[in-house]
């Protein structure tokens, strides 16, 4: 999947590659969103690289994008805050020229903990972030995308959702709910011409499975290995594309075939 | 956002504009009109919120449309909340 971060974009101006609608990736500044913000400004859209506290990191992907003859610039909001859907939207079309269009709602956090256990605090900022947040976002984006009568949201769920993992019911509920959600809220809007899907990534080499025993979990994964976020990159570019403008309300599963 | 003061014959016009756009047809625009009557749904009137944020600025939520009937409600709702 190199080739989303070395390939020069080709432009507008060039006749190949035509600039689509601005983006807005949360959590952009590192792991799968990263790579997403990347993979979107390869397939010509403008991008606004959503972070909370890794300003440095946002910026190191803005230049990445800009090296390639993208457009990004860095839009800061702690996603829990119920104005953050203020600031970034205004942010990014302040700094991208138009109103987003296309939303990956990627931030996300996982406080684990067994259900005996887990506190109100970590249940609380679980789903705030990883499910609530998606949803304020998911409000603020639909507005100007019914009126353009085109939209892709993308919202990162995760297979914590579909199979058991003891020690996370927090982000399990989180994250079907997410899904849940994805398939409502889609069927909504679907006669608009607005798209609104998930995608599940099993065990992906980010910085949220650092701590986990990778070695022992690659070996329980068909594939054998951990996915790239790369690999959730490529797929969420997918379903942003004018050829996935059938799909909506589903969820893609990407996880090796951990859960087939 | 659009510079237009919001006066109800501003009003009048973008939300007349914006159900013309939803396909209701121009002979039943009226003031008296009962919005039912119109064959928009809610999608429409969620698309028609974020008319009158873009055009006028004015930011209408679920709970601003609440049992309205006619679209002289809705235009006196809309200008009482600009206000």
């Amino acid at each position: 999947m190199s080739t989303i971060t070395t390939e020069p974009i080709t432009t507008a101006d060039s006749g190949a590659v035509a600039v689509k609608a601005p983006a807005l990736v949360t959590g952009g500044s590192r792991g799968i969103g990263a790579a997403t913000a990347r993979a979107l400004a390869a397939a010509g859209h403008p991008v606004a690289v959503a972070y909370r506290s890794g300003a440095d990191e946002a910026l190191a992907v803005v230049a990445s994008i800009e090296e390639i003859g993208g457009r990004a610039v860095a839009v800061q909001a702690d996603i829990t805050d119920p104005d953050a859907d203020v600031r970034l939207f205004e942010g990014a079309a302040e700094g991208l020229g138009d109103k987003v269009l296309v939303l990956v709602n990627n931030a996300g956090v996982r406080f684990d903990g067994l259900t005996a256990q887990l506190d109100d605090a970590g249940w609380d900022a679980t789903i705030d972030t990883n499910l609530s947040a998606a949803f304020r976002l998911t409000r603020r984006a639909l507005g100007p995308m019914l009126r353009a009568r085109h939209g892709r949201i993308v919202n990162v769920s995760s297979i914590a959702g579909l199979r058991a993992n003891a020690g996370q019911p927090a982000y399990a509920a989180a994250k079907a709910g997410l899904m849940a959600f994805t398939s409502t809220a889609a069927v909504e809007v679907a006669r608009r011409g607005v798209t609104i899907n998930a995608v599940a990534p099993g065990f992906i080499a980010t910085d949220m499975t650092a701590d986990l025993p990778t070695d022992e979990i690659a070996r329980s994964i068909p594939a054998r290995r951990l996915g790239t976020p790369q690999e959730i990159a490529a797929a969420i570019a997918f379903l942003v594309s004018d050829d996935a403008a059938y799909i909506t309300g589903t969820t893609l599963v990407i996880d090796g075939g951990l859960s087939a | 956002m659009s510079t237009t003061t919001v006066t109800p014959e501003a009003v009048e016009a973008v939300i007349f504009e914006a159900l013309k756009g939803f396909g209701v047809e121009e002979d039943l625009l009226s003031r008296d009109a009962e919005i039912t009557a119109l064959d928009i749904d809610s999608l429409d009137l969620a698309e028609l919120a974020q008319v009158l944020d873009d055009e006028l600025g004015v930011e209408i939520k679920g709970d601003d449309v609440k049992g309205i009937t006619l679209v002289s409600d809705l235009i006196d709702r809309v200008v009482a909340k600009a206000a």
